[in-house]
């Protein structure tokens, strides 16, 4: 193991660490408010989709990124009205964004590009690193954006009136409507504000990490920032650790299936699970201690 | 109420629901520059235009009136178990594995339900003892799945004459076919049977009642005497033997490899679809056969609406938006409102 491989390895994982921190912070923030949504897998393809064609037309990848947020937020407006203002069931609607992700997703590459399956992001829609080695290893802006967001939004939540009346809606909505807060205004920004958060991470794939739109772009990725934000104990500042934890032990697990002396001993597929044992594994040891708030996932009717 | 007009409501909602995934998709067509009389025109006629259609149509519900069952047993319970995805793998390598050995589709069939309670014991301990919920953890797993039977189809129980696909199930231990050259065989019958049992379950015995009771009224189960875990253990195991017999009977069941094939593509989805068929279906067993028969359609049709070069992943997207319709509260009271509104 040289210099160069160690340097891979870290930015590997801050690289991976961007689309499931900045959807777990998210989630952090529409749970605290009350709002369960477990269509962040969907917010994450359409708007991997539907950023890159926004970044192609505009030639910026920042566009992409703004442009991948406010698909992310209409898709989140759907769940807002459906589970704020109807106060329908807050899971239902997410299984069928996840669905109609992976269904558009697919079927847009082929209607809009006419290619099957897979998309290359040209350059000039693409987010430029911030810095790269001559082995290809970079670091993408996104990683500070990253940061930088997810201390902000830990500051809000727990630091500012704002915050404490976003989690007092999510912890007992009763007693903040009594005081004169509108319940379902902080839930329903709550909710965008998720998946504004979803639906850049989601363009961030697609415009700068990966650089290409597939059909399985997310790859799981929105579930396992629901983990992370369970594992989180619902505060930005631990997400973020998880985070960065899982994308080490995704970047680890293809890190070892490529090295020569693991050739024969296990099969790269037992490395492969490693990010989602060691996901259940922290998540079963975490609970206990880690509570939802209160009203989390339920509609709030008034009296 | 009456028992008829229980079943109502719920019908013209989902109804409704898959009106306005038809109305909804029509325009993504019309948008995508597609003709949607066309595609729907090919859709039907491709689905129920044949009889190859229509046994189609039925052998595509067959994995997912299976699979949508280990969604209700769940949801019915209070849970929201969305690990048939990876025990339908589970259960399709069981039955190739157990077939290998022991050449009848019974054993096949017990293999697939036996390693589909297996598989869902770790889901509910951690529920149980751990507190994991279980969204989490059965995603997980679903992933773990995809390594693990992938390594079992590729460098166990792979076929050494075809690189592309797993061992055959033998003949012996196929499911016959219901009409010769189609892809219809018994095992819609199974998931049909399987459904009526669940009802029964469910809906009949003791075990069931207390599985529906933990699900409506957690508190009043606890004061009745229902323990809260082992209501949850008895829904995961239950709800993963259906999902472990999808897998075996789409491999004892569907010709003409019966085989997993490469990347598990064969065996892939359905577990994921059955939650949307469960949720049209109303989380009811009788309500699952026919939503089931609904998007066997859609995805037995989809070929035919591909020649018109509509893609394939265009019933997705109708599948998609007819489950967030489904979740808009009293979705039928609304539209009575509409039209009394709109006939005065």
């Amino acid at each position: 193991m040289n210099e160069s491989m160690i340097v891979g390895l870290l930015l590997g994982s801050l690289a991976a660490m961007v689309p499931i921190v900045l959807t777990s912070v998210g989630a952090v923030v529409s749970e605290r408010a009350g709002v369960v949504n477990i269509g962040y897998e969907g917010i994450l393809m359409l708007s991997a989709f539907f950023g890159t064609i926004i970044a192609e037309i505009a030639h910026s990848g920042w566009i992409g990124i703004l442009g991948g947020a406010f698909v992310g937020m209409l898709i989140g407006a759907i769940h807002g009205v459906l589970t704020v203002y109807l106060k329908g069931d807050h899971v239902i609607p997410g299984i069928g964004i996840n669905l109609l992700g992976y269904g558009a997703v697919a079927f847009g590459i082929r209607a809009y590009w006419g290619t099957a399956g897979q998309h290359q992001v040209p350059n000039y829609a693409q987010i430029k690193p911030l810095w790269m080695d001559a082995f290809g290893n970079s670091l993408s802006p996104m990683v500070i954006i990253t940061f930088i967001v997810t201390i902000l939004v830990w500051w809000m939540l727990f630091k500012t009136p704002l915050g404490l009346r976003i989690r007092s809606v999510g912890e007992n909505p009763e007693a903040a409507d009594a005081l004169g807060i509108n319940v379902e205004l902080y839930r329903f920004g709550a909710v965008l504000f998720a998946s504004a958060l979803a639906g850049a991470a989601g363009a961030y794939l697609s415009v700068d990490w990966l650089g290409t739109v597939t059909k399985q772009i997310a790859a799981g990725r929105g579930f396992i920032a629901l983990a992370n934000m369970v594992f989180s104990g619902w505060n930005p500042l631990v997400a973020l650790l998880g985070g960065f934890l899982f994308g080490f032990f995704d970047n680890l697990a293809i890190w070892i299936q490529n090295n020569p002396w693991m050739a024969g001993t296990v099969p790269w597929q037992f490395i492969a699970t490693l990010p989602y044992v060691v996901t259940l594994v922290v998540v079963a040891g975490i609970i206990g201690r880690a509570r939802p708030p209160k009203w989390d996932g339920k509609p709030y009717k008034r009296e | 109420m009456s028992v008829g007009r229980a079943y109502i409501k719920p019908l013209t909602e989902s109804l409704l629901a898959i009106l306005i995934g038809a109305l909804i998709g029509a325009i993504v067509l019309w948008a995508s520059g597609y003709s949607a009389v066309d595609a729907y025109k090919a859709l039907i006629v491709g689905a129920l235009g044949s009889v190859d259609g229509i046994a189609e149509t039925l052998s595509k519900s067959t994995p997912l009136i299976l699979t949508a069952l280990t969604f209700a047993i769940g949801a019915r319970t209070g849970l929201f178990n969305i690990g048939a995805e990876g025990t339908v793998y589970f259960g399709a390598i069981a039955a190739v594995a157990v077939t290998q050995y022991l050449q009848n589709p019974i054993a096949g069939m017990l293999g697939g339900i036996l390693i589909g309670a297996l598989w869902a014991l770790p889901v509910a301990a951690l529920k149980v003892y751990r507190g994991v919920h279980e969204v989490i953890s059965t995603i997980m797993f679903n992933w773990i799945a995809v390594y693990i039977v992938g390594w079992l189809a590729l460098d166990v129980f792979y076929n050494p004459k075809d690189p592309n696909s797993t061992l055959s199930i033998p003949q012996s231990a196929r499911l016959h076919l219901l009409i010769p050259n189609t892809s219809l065989s018994w095992a819609f019958i199974v998931s049909v049977i399987t459904a009526v049992i669940i009802f029964v379950i469910m809906w009949h015995t003791k075990l069931g009642y207390e599985l529906r009771t933990s699900g409506q009224n957690p508190t009043a189960a606890k004061y009745g005497g229902i323990n809260p875990k082992i209501a949850a253990i008895w829904s995961f195991v239950l709800g993963g033997m259906t999902a472990g017999l999808a897998g075996a009977v789409q491999v004892m069941g569907v010709p003409p490899g019966y085989a997993i094939t490469q990347g598990l593509a064969n065996v892939s989805g359905y577990g994921f679809d059955g939650i949307g068929v469960s949720l049209v279906g109303r989380n009811h067993p009788l309500g699952i056969i026919l939503a089931g028969i609904l998007f066997g359609m859609l995805n037995a049709g989809a070929t035919q609406m591909q020649q018109t070069g509509v893609p394939l992943e265009m019933v997705k997207i109708i599948e998609g938006i007819i489950i967030v319709a489904v979740a808009v509260p009293g979705l039928a009271d609304l539209f009575k409102n509409l039209f009394r509104r709109g006939s005065k």
